[in-house]
């Protein structure tokens, strides 16, 4: 593919984007999901393709997101909109900070080791959110309502996630263009010798963590107040869905690549939403197939197949052998 | 949370209670991690499907009693009957991944972990059940203790387990292959070992392991489709506490961890038990890193 041709499929899909909530009315909560999972599957892949180092846990961020936010909005007494800029806001820090004191002490693991503490952490806060009687416990916490007589609040939250998501997508783009993108890489590829080469390792990754870790918290936020109700163990903290998927979908649009993690929360999406119908019952075993399947056969993803099948479409000079 | 712990200290049997009964409990974490610590150290692999097998294990000795089977005897027949699934699994899906990178290993198996969970859930439904053994109490000390048969008979299958295992390992020709294996695959292979066999036996026993297991945690407490994870995170804790490949440790930290579990449960809450098991995985991982950092040999 040449680079019009690229920008002008980009341009495509970005209209669409502005106008899909108008053509499919009927589809907005569900598109406004797929953003969610666009957010999911690329604040996944800064550790986890990027930096190499695969979280399980990152649902934490996601969680205390949307609690942090909820519990703004019911304890400020401010107006909707004002509260929720207030908990968005609110959300963004808390993960951060919670990122970077949680990065001390558990970015000093590798491998193994740091997959298993990750989902740990994210299993262990769902239960901690459903004892505490300050977050509503066992029975979850009910964000205040959109205001009645304001219509479009699917068109509101359509547009507020899909900003979110393209925020994220343009500033990890122009972070792993810039020297901090090098760095994860090299963490990645190797840390020891990165560190011996004078990277100050710890900052890198826990920063890392935190922009991972400010995205999710807001996105936490937005689909708790989409949603219009916090489980702790099914919606904010749901290891078993929304944790699982977004390392999923990471690895079948390709990890470690910027595209990737968007055209696999998209195909992912939407397969996703067909088992949904069909499948009925049977969609969580079929979930588990699709890992087991994709991470076995196809551990690449789309983008790295492609890759390796055109690698002209990726700026690589290829040489014809004779 | 307070007022529990100064109960604790006003009645110190109360303590000797919980610590015995969750020495018992601690048995049974010690019999899945024996399980655990064989395929990390000769596959290589965490096998985060643990918890699920100890789960079918429960289901299996549940619908054998079902069928008229003593509870008793349900044991070695789930150990028997997952000893065939594990056997299965390793042919299907496991043998793809011993020699693939450990994120592919990890998340397989988290995988099968999801799949074994859900069908389990369509197949025994998604209630919280238990077996009956008709076992009577052990009331001990002037009734400052009191602990079910069942719990004493887990404790005492776990060390039997433990001791054959260690046996069969030292003496039997398959045990001295799978220690070959582990110690060196390729000069297993070369001096004619049948590696991937050696690799089927090895899920296959630590299913068997598993099974037995779920068998006693459905007799001694409950057991229900979601019940997984929590096993493989015990048993992974007991397996980094005590390293791979010492029996003996193995057991006592699967005692520890179930005292140590029990007690905390007592004083912070039931709800907040398995959130404690969780907490303690992440503290005990952190603190060993920092402590490995300062030889510089990180947990690899």
């Amino acid at each position: 593919m040449t680079d019009i041709q690229k920008y002008a499929l980009v341009a495509t899909s970005l209209l669409f984007s502005l106008v899909a909530p108008f053509l499919l009315p009927q589809f907005a909560t569900q598109l406004t999901m797929l953003w969610l999972m666009v957010i999911f599957a690329l604040t996944w892949d800064t550790l986890g393709g990027q930096m190499g180092y695969n979280s399980f846990g990152n649902i934490l961020f996601f969680g205390i997101g949307a609690y942090g936010c909820a519990v703004i909005q019911r304890d400020m007494g401010l107006d909707y909109f004002s509260g929720l800029a207030v908990g968005l806001a609110f959300a963004a820090v808390l993960s951060a900070i919670v990122a970077i004191v949680l990065g001390v002490g558990m970015l000093g693991l590798r491998g193994h080791y740091f997959a298993i503490g990750t989902l740990g952490l994210g299993i262990a806060a769902g239960e901690i959110a459903g004892g505490w009687d300050y977050v509503g416990a066992g029975s979850g916490m009910v964000p205040p309502l959109y205001p009645t007589e304001m219509a479009g609040r699917e068109l509101f939250f359509y547009f507020l996630m899909f900003a979110l998501a393209l925020v994220t997508f343009l500033v990890l783009r122009t972070l792993y263009a810039t020297k901090f993108g090098l760095a994860l890489n090299a963490i990645r590829d190797d840390e020891d010798k990165a560190e011996a080469m004078g990277l100050r390792t710890t900052q890198i990754k826990s920063l890392a963590w935190a922009v991972s870790a400010l995205f999710l918290g807001v996105g936490g936020g937005v689909a708790g107040n989409l949603l219009g109700f916090i489980d702790p163990r099914d919606v904010a903290f749901a290891g078993a869905t929304f944790g699982v998927w977004m390392v999923l979908m990471a690895i079948l649009g390709g990890k470690g690549t910027l595209w990737g993690p968007v055209i696999g929360a998209v195909v992912f999406h939407i397969t996703q939403e067909l088992f949904w119908t069909y499948l009925l019952g049977w969609q969580r075993v079929a979930l588990g197939l699709l890992i087991v399947a994709i991470v076995i056969f196809f551990p690449n993803g789309i983008l790295g197949t492609l890759r390796e099948r055109f690698p002209e479409w990726f700026g690589e000079k290829v040489e014809e052998r004779r | 949370m307070l007022e529990n712990l100064q109960l604790l200290f006003d009645y110190p049997a109360l303590g000797a209670d919980l610590i015995a009964n969750g020495l018992m409990i601690g048995a049974i974490f010690a019999l899945a991690a024996f399980g655990m610590a064989l395929v990390w150290g000769v596959l290589g692999i965490i096998n985060i499907a643990q918890g699920e097998l100890v789960m079918l294990g429960g289901f299996v000795a549940l619908t054998a009693a079902g069928l008229g089977v003593p509870p008793l005897m349900t044991i070695p027949l789930a150990a028997l009957v997952l000893f065939m699934i594990g056997w299965g699994l390793y042919r299907l899906v496991i043998f793809r991944v011993v020699d693939r990178d450990l994120f592919v290993s990890l998340l397989a198996t988290f995988g099968l972990s999801i799949i074994l969970q859900q069908l389990s859930n369509e197949v025994f439904g998604a209630d919280v059940r238990t077996l009956e053994t008709g076992l009577g109490t052990l009331i001990l000390f002037d009734s400052q203790i009191v602990l079910a048969e069942i719990k004493l008979v887990s404790f005492v299958t776990a060390l039997v387990v433990g001791l054959a295992l260690w046996a069969f390992l030292k003496r039997a020709r398959l045990g001295q292959a799978i220690r070959a294996t582990s110690q060196n695959a390729r000069a297993a292979r070369i001096l004619g070992i049948d590696t991937d066999r050696v690799y089927a036996a090895t899920y296959a026993l630590n299913a068997a392991l598993c099974g037995a297991a779920g068998s006693l945690v459905v007799m001694a407490w409950t057991i229900h489709p979601y019940i997984g994870l929590p096993y493989t995170v015990r048993s992974f804790l007991v397996v980094i506490v005590a390293g791979l490949g010492n029996i003996a440790a193995v057991i006592a930290a699967g005692l520890g961890l179930g005292a140590l579990e029990n007690v905390a449960g007592f004083v912070l809450g039931a709800e907040y038990q398995i959130a404690f098991v969780f907490s303690l995985m992440v503290i005990i991982l952190v603190v060993r890193n920092l402590l490995l950092r300062r030889k510089r040999e990180y947990l690899k």
